[in-house]
């Protein structure tokens, strides 16, 4: 809608939004300061570091209040990211970019997470994160996509997700501490019994009548998107599944529909659901740990939040037209031109590597005929597969201490299962990078009955 | 001079309602849980730590909370809403420019969304506490369905508003079910199912057709989704989640360090 806008009539516009916004988050770190100055003062066994926290919330209260009377006094447009900047995320922006920044992103503070869930560092890197959006939104690309109707779920998601990350870090790094000190989890310590009426009702009323309040203002404040009546001649660019499937049909992308619309779900929901056999590690269980369970936490934590949600965050913000990849503040060019000339592994093997063509079957071959020569044609594919899915785990099986552990532990049949799972759903990513850095299509391309892999 | 709340509870009005005064001792504070049909699926106590928000973060009660305003304003919603093609983008127009409290249909597809949120958020807390350890594996197995269930809810309502985003969203994710392998037109080892020489999976007969009761997304279609989203899934995911919160209680209440 906004590019019917002009720059100025945008910029007034959002202004109108972006000061209260502004004003919010100095409100809330208002009242965080001033929450944090009271528990310093009624409690005398005070956590380190909370002066800190109320002196930084009192400082960015201030920051961002000055940043909504520049908003209010018409002046959005002058803060917003230099233009160079924008255009050079646009320029750095690709699959490769996004998917490894990530995945090194989460490496980073998995590893030093003791430092990135200390409050005031946290409180500090979601001020940033506010602040970044804020000055973003004054980009005319970035506040089209993020505000679409649906598309503000997906943003509180990622607001909710950081915090509840940050929240079951920073328990599960204190009860490892606890735990390494021979002491019980914090949740132990609350371990006598009480009435659940009224304590837990009272709780749950709250819940309601905040929640309830929060659906309203929701509902006043953002329309429930509706476009032209449906009509099955006219394709919309790009057709989106629902936000939720998103990461399916990003997915698509790198499989064909056979995998990523329905074996990949369906091993989904089965590999969830088997969760609670295949760990059988009985510690860890009712608190929040990560060193006790780090095997199952380190791959739940890569399926769920690096190849369920950035997934999802791809294909809602980053994909455009036709599927291409666009940056945050990049407008999205019907036009955009992308070189695609992937090839599938028995190409790259034959054509490319040997300098010959592709085994065809001779001429008047039966059915028996065509079969071998498509067979031998894939021959490097399947047999690629094959070390992957058997000679990988055999080694690594038999080479790392762990993983024997583990084979010791599980027993041969859940060990089994656990592993052609734990494969299948790193072959998503290896078969990303295969895609970014060498134009790989499939592993084996049958299209001859539509067995592409 | 009593204060103005034990004036209002003295009246006669008050006493007809609440024929009890507030319980402040222990037996009375049972008897309020066990006596009342909806406060009796909980427990009469609980350990502490199952309060605090820190650990539960209420995902899971939320997620109840939306299910239900989902269906108080679903059923409001069908009020006004007839699923065919030539009523369906209209009654939605006037929904939003002729009916009193004209943002339910807001109401009722920001809480879809939020439900989908809510739902996956309670996932991950059950995980990283793992509370899916025995004795309650079987719960997270229905728990997952219910996830299942969820989501089916949501992209199901999406194709009733009957607009470009509802129909070809629902074209892009239904597509998918064409690919499925045996069973689906396009899907891998479809041609092996033949009788006489004659493909037996095509376009009108395989499993997206089946999901979608025609070979695009249409009239029929509509229809189809409809019922699936008023009253199959809501159904299923009812039944579900009381066997859900039946055995949350017969495996030992919230989970928490043994």
């Amino acid at each position: 809608m906004h590019g019917y806008l002009s720059e100025q009539e945008f910029l007034r516009e959002i202004g109108r939004f972006l000061g209260w916004y502004y004003l919010s988050v100095a409100a809330l770190n208002g009242v965080v300061a001033f929450a944090l100055v009271r528990r310093r003062r009624t409690e005398t066994d005070v956590a380190r570091g909370t002066g800190v926290v109320s002196l930084l919330c009192f400082l960015s209260a201030v920051i961002f209040a000055g940043l909504a009377a520049c908003v209010f006094s018409g002046h959005a447009g002058a803060l917003s990211l230099p233009q160079t900047v924008r255009d050079a995320v646009n320029r750095h922006t690709s699959p490769l970019a996004v998917g490894v920044g990530s995945f090194a992103v989460m490496a980073l503070l998995f590893r030093w997470r003791r430092f990135f869930v200390r409050p005031a560092v946290a409180w500090s890197l979601l001020n940033l994160a506010l602040l970044l959006v804020g000055l973003s939104l004054t980009d005319a690309n970035f506040a089209k996509i993020v505000s679409r109707p649906d598309n503000v779920a997906i943003v509180a998601m990622m607001f909710l997700l950081a915090f509840f990350t940050w929240l079951g870090t920073a328990k599960a790094v204190e009860n490892d501490e606890r735990l390494a000190r021979d002491e019980p989890p914090l949740e132990k310590l609350d371990h006598d019994k009480v009435l659940v009426w009224p304590d837990l009702v009272y709780i749950e009323l709250i819940c309601m009548v905040v929640l309830t309040a929060v659906l309203i203002f929701w509902a006043i404040g953002i329309t429930a998107p509706l476009e032209e009546p449906a009509s099955s001649v006219r394709t919309p660019n790009p057709s989106k599944a629902p936000w939720y499937f998103v990461g399916l049909q990003e997915m698509l992308y790198y499989y064909d529909p056979w995998m990523a619309g329905v074996v990949l779900p369906g091993l989904i929901i089965v590999g969830l659901m088997a969760i609670p056999y295949l760990d059988r590690n009985p510690r860890g269980n009712g608190y929040y740990t990560i060193r006790e369970r780090k095997f199952a936490y380190l791959t739940f934590q890569f399926g769920f939040l690096l190849l369920w949600i950035l997934l999802i965050l791809i294909g809602t913000f980053l994909r455009g037209p036709n599927w291409n990849f666009f940056g945050v503040y990049e407008p999205w060019d019907i036009h955009k031109v992308t070189a695609q000339n992937n090839v599938s592994f028995s190409q790259f093997f034959w054509i490319d590597l040997l300098g010959r063509g592709l085994p065809q079957p001779g001429a008047g071959a039966g059915a028996s005929g065509r079969l071998g020569a498509i067979l031998l044609r894939e021959l490097p594919g399947l047999l690629l597969l094959a070390a992957y899915f058997l000679l990988l785990p055999w080694g690594v099986t038999r080479r790392v201490r762990f993983f024997a552990g583990l084979r010791q532990q599980m027993g041969r049949a859940r060990y089994a299962a656990m592993m052609a799972m734990l494969l299948v759903m790193l072959l998503l990513p290896i078969k990303m990078l295969a895609r970014w850095t060498g134009d790989l299509q499939y592993f084996v391309a049958i299209p001859e009955y539509f067995l592409n892999f | 001079m009593p204060n103005i709340g034990e004036r209002i509870r003295q009246t006669q009005l008050w006493k007809s309602v609440f024929r009890h005064p507030m319980p402040l001792d222990r037996r009375n504070r049972v008897l309020v849980v066990l006596t009342n049909l909806i406060l009796h699926l909980h427990p009469v106590a609980m350990r502490r730590h199952g309060l605090r928000l820190s650990y539960t973060w209420c995902m899971g009660g939320i997620t109840f909370f939306l299910f239900c305003v989902e269906t108080i304003t679903g059923v409001l919603l069908m009020f006004y809403y007839r699923p065919t093609l030539q009523w369906a983008y209209h009654d939605i127009l006037a929904l939003r420019d002729a009916a009193s409290l004209g943002v339910l249909r807001e109401l009722h597809r920001w809480a879809g969304h939020g439900m989908v949120i809510t739902v996956m958020l309670h996932m991950y807390r059950v995980f990283l506490t793992g509370s899916y350890k025995p004795p309650r594996e079987f719960n997270w197995i229905v728990g997952v369905v219910l996830l299942v269930c969820t989501l089916l809810l949501s992209f199901t309502g999406y194709l009733l508003p009957a607009d470009q985003l509802a129909m070809w969203a629902i074209t892009v994710g239904s597509n998918m079910a064409r690919a499925t392998p045996l069973v689906g037109n396009e899907g891998p080892g479809s041609s092996l199912l033949t009788v006489d020489g004659v493909n037996m999976i095509t376009d009108s007969s395989d499993v997206r057709f089946g999901l979608l009761g025609a070979r695009t997304v249409g009239e029929v279609t509509l229809n189809r989704f409809y019922v699936y989203h008023c009253v199959g899934i809501p159904l299923a995911a009812a039944f579900l989640m009381a066997v859900h919160f039946w055995r949350v209680r017969k495996d030992g209440g919230i989970s928490g360090p043994l």
